[in-house]
């Protein structure tokens, strides 16, 4: 079958899509987006995390067909997705004046380095929250949702919203500690 | 309480921004942050086919016949291979022992082996493919404990050992026996006021690295393969798989690609065989990925084990003798099997001073699934009975449990079993007083104005109860733990570093085979070239099999011997740098000749600060490259009788204390703290440090209260190969784990570093089982402790 769906902002297209594969198989292997996690592909370890319309699921679980005519948002365009979100209220897209001062960003291609990041993704970096970061992907989607909803939670809140994110590596602390960061770093009145 | 050793201190380099000591920001965290690291499950080539194993679906059996013609004949399969298209003669890998065979033969001697493997051009239909294989088993017994291994009429697991360890063991299913023992039990024994005995049992655990086993494997032109693979180490892998590929191993090219999490589980082989076979025999590029409940029959777990103690004591607590018996099950193939063997038995009796000692560990061969290596290596097992001990101990003399373990803690000069002295220092006694120290959490935490948070509570939001029937406790542990293998393995690291100037800039290039799992190796690597070659810009190389071994991402080694073999070569190239600066500008300045030359801030400078010349003007158009293997000092095999041998390289100690919060009646549990202290010697980044001591520590915990990997005692088969049935801690199980580091260095390693990665796995466990003894007063003698543990509905 032939998917339509839009994912980060771009329409985005995919042919000869099976009826059984996955909204993260067709992200990771048919658009070329394999930052969204196939840690157990069962709905478990939330590595997989994606908005579907703007509703934090587990893209493992979504099957393809039914992401059609929706909007996706994955950990590759989450910066995108925050810059906007800070914008909200004013005109959507690009301003004149943004568009006047628009230079190419150098980036590493080694390390990333330059890249324009969203505040929760700069906590993570900040915190030490990444190890091997393979669930980040997921955790980073579910936690800027978090605070999109809750810009102060409580500890309890965090430890509630991201319950569905498996780690291995960190054993949650530097991630508490991003969160909190990521919280704290928003600007007042958000 | 006075501890022995210093803080290491830096003569070259401490000027220098970004060196060791700081919490540098990983060079991978961008990356990793955007979704644009390259984990090995996102290779992708034009062209490429999926890899699909078969894997058996019954634990021992022969194979009477398999019938690949329907799976052949599906649209879209290019391949189909079993034992008999194996291209060599060689068929079997092991990381120690040869045993495990690529594809089954003949027989199969666990659930889940590999019997055959599918090339199709998408990932359901290889699946698809494979299950239209035809495999007819006949069914043998099942060997799955000590009693069936070792009766009269057993079945051999493996029939025609010809291994090293089968001259020493006391029946061909024991892979391999280690006694130790030191003065005399027997009179010791009657010595004792006191003799506590207990009997525990471990349960399996798996890593659960989130990033599932796979690769993409690359025919080349020259008829040799490129696998792009995470792995724990690179070179081990190349020298299994060449041999079975029918290669030279110049023509098997390695390449590291983003590993999610290792912790053991990658130091054998699971995919890497099979997709280059596929890939040779298609001329294709293949992938295979393996999905959770693959990952769970992909690799070996954590042995379970059976463990028998007895500590006697005299009236005043000094430990009078401990003898124990240590049987660890090592599933159907030897793995890491011998070596978690060492460790236990050479670790067996934990962190303390007692001369007279009887230890003996075996591993068995069984049916059930095969077990190796995972952090904390066979330390672990016996970490958690030795530390109940000690609580029974101190129970039945009436005395503080951590006074206790203070008054037996070895110090520096102590003597372990195997009469090797521990020659760096070990502050048992001080890691127990500072965790002791530490503020505990406040009573009724769970409390708000608005009434209890349920989320505080046992049970969480279940809501299964408000506070009643909840009951606190409070438990202490300490481990110890060797670093680097041990007994005469010879443990070396190569790093090959560059010094040249780009962009007008002196950069370093780090080229090392080291697997960044996600440790931070890579973080520390450019920490070391930035104090010893004084630059600010660090490129790390891609991990591959170019440069020579860097051995495994394993036993807490590589911040001290790749670290070390990296800051070897940074020496080495400052000394060929100060040889060019000499030659270019010796004669402008007699400073060259006479002072103490350091390279600080992208300058050479005299040891008085003053500065002589640029890099970039020493440097000039040439590099300067030095590749070098490094050794930390040798170790020694034990004795095959008497266990005696300096076998180990270095130990690392934890100390946690663990408070709990039990709801009594539906024995539910709530961690609500984990405190650990742990000497690290040295932190090269402090950062690092506490997420890897945090990590360790939440895994203790898992193993703890929650972690089993459980297996049919009557078919020897896997019940729960998933995240669903196989739960891991999630940030809800997870306390707060405050963090204490000491560092006293240990003079005989690079900066006087201790590797860090195991020791908090050690103590968690015993601590959290402790506190939770505490609350409840029940013996409890396995772990993972359950509700029907807790309830008496076992």
């Amino acid at each position: 079958m032939r998917l339509n769906v839009t994912v980060n902002g771009r329409p985005q297209e995919a042919d000869d899509v099976w009826e059984g594969e996955s909204l993260l198989y067709v992200l990771r292997e048919r658009l070329g987006l394999p930052g969204s996690k196939n840690a157990c592909e069962q709905g478990e370890c939330g590595s997989c995390t994606v908005r579907l319309d703007g509703v934090p699921v587990c893209s493992c679980l979504v099957a393809a067909g039914q992401a059609e005519g929706r909007e996706v948002v994955t950990v590759e365009g989450l910066a995108d997705h925050a810059e906007q979100r800070s914008h909200a209220g004013g005109a959507h897209g690009t301003s004149l004046d943004e568009a006047r001062q628009w230079q190419a960003r150098g980036t590493d291609s080694q390390t990333g380095e330059g890249t324009r990041l969203s505040p929760v993704q700069q906590a993570f970096i900040d915190a030490g929250a990444v190890q091997c970061g393979f669930c980040t992907p997921g955790l980073l989607v579910a936690a800027d949702e978090m605070l999109e909803r809750n810009p102060n939670p409580s500890d309890a809140d965090i430890r509630e919203a991201l319950s569905g994110n498996l780690c291995r590596c960190t054993g949650y602390e530097k991630i508490m500690d991003a969160v909190r960061l990521a919280a704290a770093r928003q600007p007042e009145g958000v | 309480m006075p501890t022995n050793g210093v803080p290491t201190t830096l003569t070259q380099g401490s000027g220098t921004r970004g060196g060791i000591g700081e919490s540098t920001l990983r060079p991978d965290g961008t990356l990793k942050v955007t979704g644009e690291f390259a984990y090995s499950s996102d290779m992708w080539h034009e062209d490429m086919l999926w890899g699909q194993i078969l894997r058996s679906t019954v634990a021992h059996a022969e194979i009477v016949s398999i019938d690949t013609s329907e799976a052949l004949a599906t649209p879209g399969v290019y391949a189909v291979m079993t034992y008999d298209d194996l291209p060599a003669d060689v068929r079997h890998y092991g990381l120690e022992i040869q045993d495990t065979p690529v594809l089954a033969h003949g027989k199969v001697r666990h659930h889940g082996e590999p019997v055959a493997i599918v090339a199709a051009d998408h990932p359901e239909t290889a699946r698809r493919a494979a299950a239209k294989i035809r495999v007819e088993y006949r069914e043998l017994p099942v060997i799955t404990d000590e009693a069936s291994a070792l009766a009269p009429d057993a079945v051999l697991v493996h029939e025609h050992r010809d291994d090293h360890h089968i001259g020493h063991v006391p029946h061909p299913n024991v892979v391999h026996r280690q006694p130790i023992v030191r003065g005399d039990v027997a009179s010791a024994r009657e010595r004792a006021d006191v003799i506590v005995e207990g009997e525990y049992t471990f349960g399996m655990q798996d890593q659960a690295f989130l990033g599932p086993e796979s690769g993409l494997a690359v025919p080349e032109e020259d008829g040799g393969v490129h696998l792009y693979i995470a792995t724990q180490w690179l070179h081990s892998d190349l020298r299994q798989m060449a041999p079975v590929l029918g290669l030279p191993e110049d023509k098997v090219r390695m390449t590291l690609a983003g590993v999610g999490g290792a912790f053991g589980g990658r130091e054998d082989l699971s995919m890497q065989i099979h997709a280059c076979l596929l890939a040779l025999r298609t001329g294709k590029p293949v992938k295979i990925v393996y999905n959770r409940f693959e990952s769970f029959f992909g690799h070996v777990h954590r042995h379970p084990a059976k463990l028998f103690y007895e500590h006697g004591a005299t009236a005043d607590g000094k430990l009078t003798h401990i003898a124990c018996r240590i049987v660890l099950d090592g599933g159907a193939y030897a793995s890491a099997s011998p070596a978690v063997v060492g460790n236990a038995s050479s670790l067996g009796v934990g962190p303390y001073v007692v001369d007279d000692v009887d230890i003996e560990a075996i591993a068995l061969y069984t049916n059930n699934p095969p077990c190796g290596a995972m952090r904390g290596f066979g330390a672990v097992q016996a970490c958690f009975a030795y530390e109940a001990q000690m609580d029974k101990l101190a129970a039945r003399l009436g005395m503080d449990p951590v006074e206790l373990r203070q008054l037996n803690a070895m110090e520096q000069g102590a003597l372990l079993p195997t009469g090797q002295p521990v020659d760096s220092p070990a502050p048992v006694a001080e890691l127990l007083r500072r965790v002791k120290a530490m503020p505990m959490p406040p009573e009724r935490q769970w409390e708000s104005s608005e009434g209890a948070d349920v989320r505080q509570l046992p049970g969480g939001l279940s809501n299964t109860t408000h506070g009643e029937g909840v009951v606190r406790g409070v438990g202490y542990a300490v481990g110890i733990k060797n670093v680097g293998f041990s007994e005469g393995f010879d443990d070396y690291s190569t790093a090959r570093v560059r010094m040249e100037v780009v962009g007008g800039e002196p950069v370093a290039t780090v080229h090392t085979a080291m697997a960044e799992v996600g440790q931070g190796g890579v973080t520390v690597h450019a920490q070391i070239a930035r104090t010893e070659l004084g630059v600010g810009r660090v490129t790390i190389h891609p991990a591959d099999t170019r440069v020579g071994s860097a051995g495994s991402t394993s036993a807490s080694r590589q911040t001290y011997v790749t670290g070390g073999a990296v800051k070897n070569a940074c020496e080495l190239v400052r000394e060929k740098v100060l040889e060019l600066g000499r030659r270019r500008f010796g004669p402008y300045h007699p400073a060259w000749a006479t002072a103490e030359l350091l390279l600080e801030g992208g300058k050479v400078v005299t040891d008085g600060g003053e500065v002589l010349a640029d890099l970039v003007d020493v440097l000039g158009d040439e590099a300067v490259e030095v590749e070098e293997e490094w050794r930390h000092r040798p170790t020694e095999p034990f004795d095959l009788r008497t266990g005696q041998g300096n076998g180990h390289v270095q130990y690392s100690f934890a100390a946690h204390r663990a408070v709990v919060e039990v709801d009594t009646e539906l024995g539910l549990v709530k961690v609500i703290e984990l405190a650990c202290a742990q000497d690290v010697g040295k932190a090269l980044n402090p950062l690092s440090v506490i997420g890897q001591i945090q990590g360790g520590t939440t895994q203790g915990l898992g193993v703890a209260v929650m972690e089993e990997v459980l297996v049919d005692p009557k078919t020897a088969k896997v019940r729960n190969p998933s995240f669903t049935d196989y739960l891991i801690p999630t940030i809800l199980d997870t306390p707060t784990i405050p963090v204490d580091v000491l560092e006293l260095a240990d003079d005989h390693a690079p900066y006087g570093l201790r590797g860090v990665g195991e020791a908090p796995t050690l103590s968690s466990t015993p601590a959290v089982l402790a506190a939770i003894r505490d609350a409840t007063g029940l013996e409890l003698d396995r772990t993972p402790v359950r509700p029907e543990h807790l309830t008496g509905t076992a």
